[in-house]
């Protein structure tokens, strides 16, 4: 790698070429204040806040988008940086709705930390604030543009997932963040994914709380209140609590949800186990018999909301099977309530999940296996922990505890599904124990793990080739799906995670501050813990889980009978983009 | 029918030679008199710019051109629509060669006395010439006036001389004679080194050297690189851009292939903006006249050169003539501005080595070409080379576009071309360079206009847009006048501009209001240097000037706003207060009648009073009192 001769604040170090002055900081140890700029995903230089001196610039330059060159001298620490700081800060202040002490946000809030850090006027430069109005129109999100500073992350992370359903209105003091023709959210085409939310620096974009209908259902005694937990939470909700990100919690999170006063504790990987069975059968189903092909997983309703809008072609290539989350719900209100003599009206689901479009999906039609809703409410890793926070509950000194029978039952098939390649992976151990009639010993399939954009393997199997692809972000998604349409690429069996890397970066998930996006690997951390946890699982394999042979042998008869197509699977429809 | 195309030098000198005939008696006695019997007997041009035409001046034309049918005279007078002679103030005007005489705000009931007299009969109608060119019995012609004599055209010599609509008439007075020379004896390298050693730099208002801009992009490779043209001019006022495409619109394209062969690029935009119909329309005839004629397309002049222009419309948003916005706005995106670097000759369009120039930039470079560097060069001062075209507005008597050799002082512009101040009144200040600029103080009359001048002075040329002020300006209100401005056309993306100079806003209201304190002054200041640091682009980072560059020199307006609460030019409505003399009125009632909100009372013949808690300011008394007896202050 080429490097270059730089100074910063007085300090000669040499850094690689090509690197911006924000990156070459970091080598030196001094941190600058970044608001607009998320690692790629938004480079635009809009929010003058991370600006450094440069010897022989004209002006302040931008540290997140200047590169560096060789002799540079830079300054990051001076009266007038600081100041220039303090003004931008003061400004932002000036147009946004300072009601921190009521904001879902205030404590993880990026400008709130830096305008403690800087010591700032709130009032300096009061004036006019932009009119506008908040828009809580779709099922899963609230926007709130008098906290909105224009950084325009949630507009880079929408484009990026190849939806860009929002963007700039109006210019100058009116510009404002919506969707065109200031439509309304739930009117445009947008597909829940929530990476807006988790793109925002402050509250303006918030998933909508759903915690006060749970704390009241727990406190109806005429309700049986039920929570799954999707496989990824265990790894993630310790970042809410200060713990390392990648920490595995499910033995606190049981004891947290019990301590809630949930009526059963269960698991979603049961449900993902239960997954497993039915996709498998019915992907062997379709290569025996002649279907469509490659069939594409369905667990995540953020894709299917994509493939439904923007590629209705491949609706017959989705798998008709249910998400985890709502095979968790339709077992919990069929098999479990028959088998536990409750009236599923009385039952409330709540699901906890690391997703926001699992809101939106709760709501799809053709989800009601006992004549009503599968999933009552679905909260997503952050609604989780502030009820947690609020029943005053010390989540870190709580002792480890288990899920419930016989519904919180999984395998490390079922604890994977949390990371890009996981659903693929857990299929492939369930169907080659099919095809081959013996329990493989082998079951890493290293190929389709990790972070890359899209994965593809082929594995012999009963006497076929079977290619598979893996793949996670809707840009890389549309990709692949253009190259499937172009002849380019075939594949028989395909999974695809809406959100980039999977649901261990899923909308719904704590929020981890640019600061910490643009130098950790948040990503590779939590999907770590994810692979350790199926590590130390007994039981890695779907159909071995004794829960769900059970289930089969009690209510389901046998994976894809009539039974479980009626309770466990669905369908999908067309929809319009505008 | 024969192809057009023009494939060779000779080729092009036919069609000059066989145009140039009916061209050569606007070029003066002289010329006219080499081909007096081989064309028309006289050339009646009537301007077809935006000024003009909008005073009516398309009517003028098919009024002339039926007086004309009507006593058979079409096969000897062509009546020709040209762009904008830059006088705009007199407009309509028309001027009839080979006199040169020149008719202003010509009417249509004109038209047939014009006709019968002046162009059947050969009697000049001198009651309808501009009074300037009439000195008894001797009329002088354009050039010989105030206004034009000191005034040296290059980028406009083509305006309100030729049809822009013909390619022939741009051909005979030797357009695309350039391009040729450029494509069949030069090497690209020349061309870049001629246009360096011209000192041309960049028309728009960076003013950076335009030749170096060139060998930038012509350094970096591509599979593909870009010329652009900024015709997108934003600045309020200024209309020089517009001229030259409504009057000139073959120059631009011909110096955009020029352009094109020096750095490697094989295609053009041009950006202009969708509120100039008539540019729009003239370049769009224009590129399609030039693709027949192979002077845009696949080799031309027969060389291995291949060049096309795309128009593409803005939507009139300021931010636009910005660079990188520019560009940003041709990929289809929102108008906005990008960092820099990467700068445009590395990563511009599309993500290609583009270069941008501004139309009048582009207006000078066939003539570099033709003429020599060391012509252009011998033009301007020491930094800054060759002339500029200004947009002469406010209070002087000759309101237009004059373009005058880089150096020429304020005091000439005013005083000689500009015709001086109105009314007597005195000069107070001079604004340039539009929402970016800043004022210069009558201490500088004597400055000679150029670059770095202003810069020194805290002023900029920007684009050239020069407005005049007499004593009755208040500077506080001008700088809240361009201050308006930038605000509505800040784009928002960044945080300085989007908010910072919205809050400057509300502080200068404040002052102008009334309520100001001179905390608020240091206030704005300090907000105003934050913001020409921070700001992203030139926009931001150019808006405070006017508050700046008034603060520097009329900082006692500022101080008479907060701490006497007085206007002193009489402006600021807010701090002006309506009195009547008791000793000079004569109790008419005149103004008590007039007053739209009842504010003043008194019984005939004894003196009124005005009731200033009721009076809207709207000044409608002073303008109705015969004696003089209303006064503001």
């Amino acid at each position: 790698m080429d490097m270059v001769n730089i100074k910063i604040n007085g300090m000669a170090l040499s850094v690689p070429q090509g690197s911006t002055i924000l990156e070459a900081a970091r080598y030196a140890g001094i941190e600058i204040p970044t608001l607009c700029y998320l690692k790629k995903i938004n480079a635009i230089g809009a929010c003058r806040i991370c600006v450094v001196e440069v010897k022989g610039a004209r002006s302040l330059v931008a540290a997140c988008v200047y590169p560096v060159n060789e002799g540079m001298e830079i300054f990051t620490n001076t009266p007038a940086v600081r100041k220039s700081r303090k003004t931008t800060l003061e400004l932002i202040l000036s147009n946004h709705d300072r009601k921190c002490l009521s904001c879902v946000r205030s404590g993880s809030c990026e400008l709130q930390k830096l305008c403690n850090e800087y010591g700032i006027d709130e009032s300096k430069y009061a004036g006019v604030m932009t009119p506008s109005e908040i828009d809580d129109s779709a099922a899963h999100l609230v926007r709130d543009n008098k906290k909105c500073i224009l950084c325009r992350r949630c507009v880079a992370a929408c484009r990026e997932q190849y939806v860009g359903v929002i963007g700039a209105n109006a210019r100058g003091f009116d510009t404002n963040i919506g969707c065109a023709f200031e439509k309304k959210l739930a009117d445009v085409p947008c597909i829940s994914c929530g990476q807006c939310i988790v793109a925002c620096p402050t509250g303006a974009l918030t998933e909508k709380d759903q915690t006060d209908a749970v704390f009241e259902a727990i406190a109806d005694p005429g309700k049986h209140v039920v929570v799954h937990t999707a496989p990824s939470i265990r790894v993630t909700l310790g970042e809410c609590f200060g713990m390392p990100i990648g920490t595995n919690v499910e033995g606190k999170m049981a004891a947290a949800l019990r301590r809630l006063g949930f009526d059963k504790v269960f698991d979603t990987d049961f449900g993902a186990d239960l997954t497993i069975m039915e996709e498998a059968t019915e992907f062997l189903n379709r290569v025996k018999n002649g279907g469509k092909l490659p069939m594409i997983t369905s667990c995540s309703p953020g894709w299917i909301k994509f493939a439904e809008t923007y590629y209705p072609e491949f609706i017959p290539n989705l798998s008709t099977c249910k998400s985890p989350q709502q095979m968790e719900g339709a077992a919990i209100k069929t098999w479990y309530a028959e088998k536990n003599g409750i009236n599923p009206e009385d039952i409330v689901v709540v699901s906890v999940m690391p997703c926001t479009a699992k809101k939106f999906e709760v709501g799809r039609d053709d989800q009601n296996a006992a004549g009503v809703p599968d999933v009552d409410i679905a909260l997503t890793t952050r609604e989780l922990a502030r009820m947690i926070e609020r029943a005053g509950i010390n989540f870190n000194m709580l002792p480890d505890e288990q899920f419930d029978s016989i519904l919180g039952e999984s395998t490390g098939a079922a604890v994977i599904f949390g990371s890009s390649g996981g659903v693929m992976e857990a299929a492939l151990r369930t169907a080659a124990d099919v095809l081959s009639g013996e329990d493989l010993a082998n079951i890493d399939y290293h190929e389709v793990r990790g972070m890359a954009d899209v994965k593809e393997a082929t594995y012999r199997m009963g006497g076929m080739d079977v290619k598979v692809a893996v793949c996670s972000g809707l840009s890389n998604v549309a990709k692949l799906l253009d190259a499937i349409k172009a002849g380019e690429k075939s594949y028989h069996f395909i999974e695809i995670m809406c959100c980039p890397g999977g649901c261990i970066n899923g909308g719904g998930q704590p929020i981890q501050p640019a600061s910490v996006r643009n130098f950790v690997d948040v990503k590779g951390l939590r999907s770590k813990a994810i692979y350790e946890a199926d590590a130390n699982k007994p039981v890695r394999k779907s159909h071995q889980n004794a829960a769900i042979k059970l289930a089969y042998d009690e209510y389901f008869g046998a994976p894809g009978s009539h039974k479980a197509h009626e309770i466990l699977h669905t369908s999908y429809v067309k929809r319009e983009k505008y | 029918m024969d192809s057009p195309v023009i494939k060779s030098f000779t080729e092009l000198q036919a069609i000059k030679a066989q145009e140039y005939v009916h061209v050569a008696m606007r070029e003066g006695a002289e010329e006219a008199a080499k081909y007096a019997n081989m064309t028309y007997r006289k050339n009646v041009l009537i301007c077809g710019g935006t000024g003009c035409t909008s005073s009516n001046s398309e009517v003028l034309i098919s009024t002339m051109k039926d007086e004309l049918k009507k006593r058979g005279l079409e096969n000897e007078i062509n009546v020709v629509r040209t762009g904008c002679f830059g006088l705009c103030a007199l407009g309509p005007i028309m001027i009839v060669y080979p006199e040169g005489c020149f008719y202003s705000r010509v009417k249509v009931e004109d038209i047939p006395t014009i006709v019968e007299e002046h162009l059947l009969k050969g009697n000049v109608v001198k009651e309808l010439l501009y009074d300037e060119t009439v000195d008894g019995d001797n009329i002088k012609s354009l050039n010989e006036t105030a206004f034009y004599a000191k005034q040296k055209r290059v980028a406009l010599r083509n305006c309100g001389v030729i049809n822009p609509e013909n390619i022939k008439e741009y051909i005979a007075v030797d357009g695309y004679k350039a391009l040729n020379k450029v494509l069949t004896e030069m090497t690209s390298q020349d061309v870049i080194e001629t246009v360096k050693a011209s000192g041309l730099r960049g028309r728009g208002g960076g003013g950076f050297p335009t030749g170096l801009k060139w060998q930038f992009a012509a350094a970096n490779k591509a599979d593909q690189k870009y010329v652009c043209c900024n015709a997108d001019e934003g600045d309020p006022g200024a209309f020089m851009d517009r001229s030259v495409l409504e009057g000139d619109p073959h120059v631009v394209l011909e110096a955009m292939a020029i352009a094109g062969y020096a750095i490697g690029a094989t295609q053009g935009y041009i950006y202009v903006r969708a509120e100039y119909p008539i540019a729009v329309k003239r370049l769009q005839i224009a590129i399609k006249q030039a693709r027949e004629y192979g002077m845009l397309g696949k080799n031309i002049f027969g060389t291995d050169f291949s060049f096309d222009v795309e128009l593409r419309l803005g939507a009139g948003a300021f931010v636009c003539g910005e660079e990188t916005a520019l560009m940003t706005s041709i990929e289809g995106k929102r108008g906005e501005p990008r960092p820099r670097p990467p700068f445009p000759a590395v990563k511009g369009l599309f993500g290609k080595p583009t270069i941008l120039n501004n139309v009048e930039s582009y207006a000078n470079i066939p003539r570099i070409i033709l003429n020599g560097a060391e012509w252009f060069a011998s033009m301007g001062t020491e930094k800054a080379k060759g002339t500029k075209v200004f947009a002469l507005g406010g209070k002087i008597k000759h309101t237009g576009l004059v373009e005058i050799p880089m150096g020429t002082t304020l005091r000439e512009v005013v005083e000689e071309i500009g015709g001086g101040i109105p009314n007597g009144k005195k000069f107070k200040a001079a604004q340039t360079g539009g929402p970016s600029g800043g004022c210069i103080p009558a201490k500088y009359f004597d400055i000679p206009l150029d670059y770095d001048n202003l810069i020194s002075i805290g002023s900029m040329v920007g684009s050239g847009g020069l407005i005049i002020m007499d004593e009755d300006s208040c500077m506080v209100d001008i700088a809240k006048f361009f201050l308006e401005f930038t605000v509505d056309e800040s784009c928002g993306k960044c945080t300085p501009c989007r908010i910072g100079t919205r809050r400057l806003l509300e502080i200068l209201e404040k002052i102008t209001s009334g309520n100001g304190t001179l905390e608020d002054i240091d206030k704005m200041e300090e907000l105003c240097y934050y913001i020409k640091a921070n700001s992203l682009c030139g926009l931001g980072q150019t808006a405070p000037n006017p508050i700046l560059s008034t603060l520097r020199y009329f900082r006692d307006e500022y101080i008479a706003h907060v701490v006497d609460k007085t206007c002193p030019a009489g402006v600021c409505k807010k701090l002006l207060n309506y009195s009547i003399d008791a000793d000079k009125c004569k109790g008419c009632t005149a103004c008590a009648r007039k007053c739209p909100v009842g504010a003043i009372s008194g019984a005939v013949k004894t003196a009124h009073t005005i009731d200033t808690t009721k009076c809207i300011k709207c000044g409608a008394c002073m303008e109705t009192c015969k004696f003089g007896a209303i006064s503001k202050k």
